[in-house]
């Protein structure tokens, strides 16, 4: 750190390195560094509370006061930059430094309640721990404190001890500045001040659980968490999130094996030092409905526990008979080594090529653009690039609904004016306007066609959109394509031709976060890991040799994705479904009330005779008789009606799940498999960045994944190794990414829409972060900082059926409705948003379609 | 020394506010002139001048103008400082009261000097009368053809509005204002950026005090070398002196800086008859106390310096021997104490803590140790506040001790109201206190 001119030759510093000395030591930093900062960096502490590194300075606490040689008073090092030949001297070598620090903390503590022993940040204290550094040990202070009531709810979640704060604004600059939500504010002056909300508008931000992280007192609280535990009795340990694709990392504290809280963890690469809401409050799932023993399914179709051995038993007998035409889907939570594991099962044991990690809408469009370029492409679009780029186009993505850190790194590059954003969506959210980028607004199905004149120039453009098309050539230009675009026919083509046409940069964001290291590791038909096609030979070989099989026994074609088993699995000839595949009504006959009965194991099919009948047609081959399932929600396909027609036709489910999920009710043979913190193991992050994750609680006895299918494997005589998460990871690694020829992209063309006519209008929706999710099960303060469902339409939309703003309007086709108030909104005429798994509005369930398809809409209802 | 009225020349006038009135007296003349002038010229007359802000801290004005950027493609400001709210101060609201068409005139010699068009006068929230005056002075003046559009066949646009604070005291300070102005909470911001760089909506911005920029227009009329004359070397010019408290005849005198307090007491009537001089300020609150000794001491920039204290705003307040020491600053720190904006951590607990000390020596409950106590606490707030307010809370009482440590320390024992009785404080002859 420290230049030292010798005698040997002259040291020239680079231009943009300013010299200075604190407390004697010379160190040269970049200009424009912080006193404050410099002094980190030769390990000098200054004490602190308002400064933040991520937020302005603000000099408002007084307590990193030092000396400049040369200045009259002592000077606030968190907020002067370091000048050439400054001469600092903190409290170390400076009795001016030292008594103007210790008389601020003599005066922070004078209206302080000192209740450190029942105060949840006692312990890991800032405030605690500076008094003991930089403090003195009796106060001179013998007056009357300031009292205010203790505590007070700013929002469902978060409460506040105004006693305690010593008001350094921590909270409300990073609400404001960061965030973009501006709820709180100190108020009142002198002593009085206070951090408060206003009336009627609590701090329902999404982001608000960072206030209590930062908050250097125990003011600010979370209802989660507090009384719950002292930070000296948690263990912590480092891990990722499993929320969604953003690859936050945090810190995940445990007392005797329960998980107390979350914390979000420094990664100036990806999270910086935030995450949000849903990543630090929701957990409890880990501990609710989980399943504990595995169960089999009796000669009288009842789900009995069963022993380990057993389980396995029957597994393995069962899938080696449908070996072959055994179809593979895996959910969001799935682990990167899990997904290698159940890539490696289905092509070694099942002999089938027939798997897929979507549990979702998905297209052939969406299926092509992942082999195409996605797969194995390893760190592609990166934060750090997003936060710099002239132009971020989004489409089917909502990034404070659907990737927060996202949101939050084009918050940050757009208010540093270093970015700019552009949006194709139905309206302007919250999330787009606290972006400030211009909204191209585009029906749902119509992305494809502003995307096309955003790439032709067409003269016919507004000067926005003129504006985002020229931006969009230059360098840095990012378009983001959000996973919900593969639910409209020719969008991703667009995208994929817009950023062929322009020289930009296409990312894809899927919304869970285990899909993109899913894809990385082959749990996709056509894809082995890193990439590989099966088509190639070369490929096929690679990764022969590491699985220790010989290449003529991987699948040569690509097999079916979800979209095919689920309709090889519905169109037996002879079954009661006719229909069915086109997406239409069904009668499902199965009792689906008490699938998700959470205190019943012996869930029966109505008719399992139907359910595993034989086919009528005895000629007839099936392409799919069976199904491996894990993580897989049945409301997240996007005709769950449809879905658990597959389920009843398939001849064998096997189900690995960490929870009763309604799975269940169908499967023969059901694993109980460990939770995140059980394990160790690794997401990958939208941008092809691995966050990886160490098992938190030690002493569990649960089983991943893959360890299920490595036993499951070894019974059909098939190894695939041990199946534990290491390992896997070790092989995976060692495999590395594709290089060599690809499948071609998608090409598809968008269907010219009809405008719908009165009464009806084209479906857009998507995912509220905090909803129905079943990661959040359970959590209610969390449920209470939530975004109230509602739906949007244009005024002339609504004057069309006569609704009018405020009043509940129905949402309906011949599956179902949904009811919500409505709020009239700047958008498309002919459009109706509504959210798409929220309390009152699941669109999945309620309605058994996708974004794009037309409804019928009307005024009133019944909640 | 005689008094030299420029300002206050014509307030025996009933007009003397309106523009009608003004123009009787060269009004608007000075901007006929400036008009016609290099804008850079301007700011050069004013430097050459002396002239100093008179809000307090007394910085060059040319200078300060001088400072903004030009050519830099972003709208300029003026802002004009009216939130006069020092304890004992009375001498922009006065201004603005009866002369104000000076202060019109000069915020528009200001304004093209540092190219902008648009210029605020940010008023006390207090003071309707004060707020009403302005605004129809405002008016008179667009009428009249002194602002909006092409002023005066020159060109320059300028538009001025007319802004009431709340009552903030905090709000006197300069960037607290500006954020006052925008809209947001009325608490200082971090320097730099000065407002001539990042001032109002992130502009460069000039601020000035109502007397600073009242006495632009006579400046540009009779010349730099005229205003220069008066004054001192280090402080030039004509200043508004406003004396308060047990004098016979309280009031404002336009005097060149330089007068002694003794002189200013003569124009004064004298103490109040009877009493004898105990203290006095020479500058609000804020600046510490003087006594008798001090009398003789310049009322300049400099001459102020020499004897421990600060012009300030030129507003002396006189007490006489019947004023407890201990009360007048307990009620100063009241005043402090309730005004602390709670921005920074000594000056907002400081100001709680030291606040209660004093009012338990007030009280006769107080502890030897709380003396030296209170000269900790006020060396603990001075120089390590966010703004000046800590700076002057941390004031008056190490310069009272100074003077009248026995006062404090009677408050040992016995309370200030009976060591002095404060109906004595306030009893003028032929007025009675039943």
């Amino acid at each position: 750190m420290t230049v030292t001119a010798s005698n040997a030759g002259e040291i020239t510093p680079p231009a943009d390195l300013v010299s200075c000395t604190i407390d004697g030591i010379d160190i040269q930093v970049p200009k424009g560094t912080l006193i404050i900062r410099a002094a980190e960096q030769i390990g000098i502490e200054i004490p602190r509370f308002c400064d933040h590194p991520l937020l302005t300075p603000a000099a408002n606490c007084r307590m990193c006061l030092v000396e400049i040689v040369g200045q009259p008073k002592p000077q606030p090092s968190c907020a002067i930059i370091v000048g050439a030949d400054m001469e600092i001297k903190t409290a170390n070598t400076s009795t001016v430094a030292d008594l103007a620090q210790r008389g601020v903390m003599e005066f922070l503590l004078i209206n302080h309640p000192l209740d450190c022993p029942v105060c949840d940040k006692g312990g890991e204290c800032p405030l605690q721990n500076q008094a003991m550094s930089h403090g003195n040990g009796e106060s001179h202070f013998h007056g009357v404190k300031r009292t205010f009531p203790k505590p007070i709810a700013i929002s469902s979640q978060i409460l506040l001890d105004r006693e305690r704060c010593v008001s350094c604004a921590r909270c409300t600059r990073f609400s404001e500045e960061i965030a973009g939500d501006p709820l709180i504010e100190l108020i009142d002056r002198g002593a009085q001040q206070q951090v408060a909300i206003a009336e009627d508008k609590p701090f329902d931000s999404y982001f608000s659980g960072n206030t209590v992280q930062i908050c250097p007192v125990g003011a600010l609280t979370s209802k989660d968490y507090r009384f719950r535990a002292r930070p000296f009795d948690l263990v912590s340990t480092p891990t990722a999130c499993e929320h969604c694709a953003s690859g936050c990392a945090l810190r995940t504290d445990e007392r005797r094996s329960k998980v107390m809280r979350r914390l979000a963890w420094d990664d100036p690469e990806v999270n910086e030092d935030w995450n949000c809401d849903k990543g630090r409050f929701a957990f409890r799932y880990l501990d609710e409905d989980r399943l504990t023993h595995p169960l089999v399914r009796d000669e009288n179709g009842d789900l009995v526990v069963a022993s380990w051995p057993e389980a396995i038993a029957i597994a393995a007998e069962k899938l080696t008979a449908a070996r072959g035409t055994t179809g593979v889907i895996t959910g969001g939570r799935v682990t990167r080594e899990d997904a290698y594991a159940y890539g490696k099962f289905a092509r070694v044991a099942l002999g089938s090529d027939d798997i897929d990690f979507r549990s979702r809408a998905t297209s052939d469009e969406e299926t092509k653009l992942l082999r195409a370029v996605v797969a194995g492409s390893e760190l592609g679009v990166t934060y750090g690039q997003i936060e710099q780029s002239p132009m971020v186009l989004m489409v089917g993505l909502e990034p404070e609904e659907e990737s927060p850190m996202i949101f939050l790194r084009l918050r940050k590059g757009v208010q540093a004016g270093t970015a700019t954003t552009a949006a194709i969506s139905s309206w302007s959210s919250p999330g787009f306007t606290k972006t400030g980028g211009v909204v191209l607004a585009a029906a749902p199905g119509a992305e494809a066609q502003v995307l096309a004149a955003l790439g032709s120039a067409d003269s016919s453009l507004s000067d926005a959109a003129k504006n985002v098309a020229s931006a969009l050539n230059e360098d840095g230009a990012i378009i983001l394509v959000g996973e919900r675009l593969a639910s409209q026919p020719g969008g991703i083509s667009a995208a994929t031709a817009l950023a062929a046409a322009t020289g930009a940069s296409l990312a894809w964001v899927p919304r869970r976060a285990g899909e993109r290291g899913a894809l990385d590791a082959g749990a996709l038909a056509g894809l082995l890991p890193g990439g590989r096609p099966i088509t190639e030979a070369s490929a096929r070989s690679e990764v022969a040799v590491t699985w220790g099989v010989s290449p003529e026994e991987l699948p040569t074609e690509p097999g079916l994705t979800v979209e095919g088993i689920i309709e090889a699995l519905t169109t037996v000839p002879g079954a009661e479904v006719d229909g069915v595949a086109e997406g239409t009504a069904t009668e499902v006959v199965v009792d689906v009330e008490g699938a998700g009965d959470t205190d019943s194991v012996d869930v029966e099919p109505a008719d399992s005779e139907q359910a595993h009948g034989d086919p009528i047609d005895e000629e007839f081959e099936p392409r799919i008789t069976a199904l491996v399932l894990a993580g897989v929600e049945i409301d997240d396909f996007p005709n769950p009606d449809l879905f658990r027609t597959a389920l009843l036709e398939a001849s064998v489910v096997i189900s690995l799940e960490t929870r009763l999920s309604g799975i269940e009710a169908y499967a023969d043979v059901v694993f109980p498999v460990a939770v995140d913190t059980e394990r160790a193991g690794s997401y990958t992050d939208w941008e092809g960045r691995v966050r990886t994750f160490g098992q938190v609680v030690a002493e569990a006895t649960t089983i991943p994944d893959g360890r299920v299918l490595a036993m499951i494997a070894d019974a059909m005589d098939h190894s695939i190794g041990s199946g534990e998460p290491l390992p896997m990871r070790r092989e995976l690694d060692q495999l590395g990414s594709y290089v060599g020829p690809r499948p071609d992209g998608p090409s598809a063309t968008a269907p010219v829409k009809a405008t719908p006519s009165s009464g009806k209008a084209v479906l857009a929706s998507w995912r509220h972060l905090l909803d129905n999710s079943i990661l959040a099960t359970g959590e209610d303060y969390l449920a209470g900082t939530a975004r109230a469902p509602v739906a949007r339409m244009s005024a002339a939309t609504a004057a069309g059926i006569g609704a009018s703003d405020g009043a509940l309007v129905t949402v309906s086709n011949d599956i179902g409705e949904i009811v919500l108030p409505l709020v009239l909104t700047d958008m498309p005429d002919g459009v109706v948003w509504v959210p798409g798994n929220s309390p009152g509005s699941t669109v999945n369930a309620s309605l058994g379609v996708v974004p794009g398809a037309v409804v019928d809409i009307s005024q009133g209802g019944q909640v | 020394m005689p008094l030299t009225p420029n300002l206050t020349a014509h307030w025996d006038e009933p007009d003397s506010y309106t523009v009608a009135g003004y123009e009787r007296h060269h009004g608007y003349e000075a901007l006929r002139k400036a008009l016609e002038m290099d804008p850079d010229d301007i700011i050069g007359v004013v430097k050459d001048s002396g002239l100093r802000g008179r809000g307090g801290a007394g910085f060059p004005t040319g200078l300060k103008w001088s400072f903004v950027p030009q050519g830099d493609g972003k709208p300029h400001y003026l802002v004009v400082n009216g939130d006069e709210s020092e304890p004992g101060a009375c001498k922009d609201l006065p201004l603005m009261l009866a002369s104000s068409q000076h202060l019109i005139e000069g915020m528009i010699i200001t304004s093209y000097a540092i190219r902008a068009n648009h210029a605020f006068l940010y008023i006390r929230g207090e003071v309707p009368h004060v707020i009403r005056r302005m605004h129809e002075a405002v008016r008179d003046a667009y009428k009249a053809g002194y602002l909006g559009k092409n002023i005066l066949g020159s060109g320059y646009d300028l538009e001025i509005t007319v802004h009431a604070g709340a009552g903030a005291y905090i709000c006197g300070e300069e960037t607290a204002l500006l954020s006052s102005l925008e809209g947001m909470r009325g608490q200082p911001r971090l320097k730099p950026p000065f407002p001539a760089v990042a001032g109002l909506y992130a502009c460069p911005t000039v601020v000035n005090n109502v007397e600073t920029i009242s006495s632009v227009p006579a400046i540009l009329r009779n010349g730099a070398d005229w205003y220069s004359s008066f004054g001192t070397e280090k402080s030039k010019g004509i200043k508004v002196f406003s004396v308060a408290g047990h004098v016979n005849n309280p009031g404002i005198f336009e005097a060149p800086l330089g007068i002694t307090m003794r002189e200013l007491l003569g124009y004064a009537g004298g103490i109040r008859d009877g009493h004898d001089l105990k203290f006095f300020v020479p500058g609000g609150s804020s600046v510490p106390l003087l006594t008798e000794e001090h009398l003789d001491a310049e009322l300049s920039y400099e001459g102020m310096e020499a004897v421990g204290t600060m012009l300030g705003t030129a507003t002396p307040m006189v007490f006489d021997e019947t004023v407890s020491v201990v009360r007048a600053i307990t009620g100063w720190l009241d005043f402090y104490k309730h005004e602390s904006c709670g921005k920074c951590t000594p000056c907002r607990e400081g100001t709680w803590w030291i606040d209660q000390l004093l009012h338990s020596l007030q009280d006769g409950t107080g502890k030897m140790e709380d003396l030296k106590q209170l000269e900790d606490l006020c060396a603990q707030i001075l120089g390590r506040s966010f703004c000046a307010l800590g700076d002057a809370a941390a004031t008056p009482y190490p310069a009272a001790m100074k003077f009248f440590a026995g006062e404090f320390e009677a408050g040992t024992h016995t309370s200030a109201n009976a060591q002095f009785n404060p109906a004595a404080s306030i009893v003028f002859p032929g007025v009675t206190t039943s």
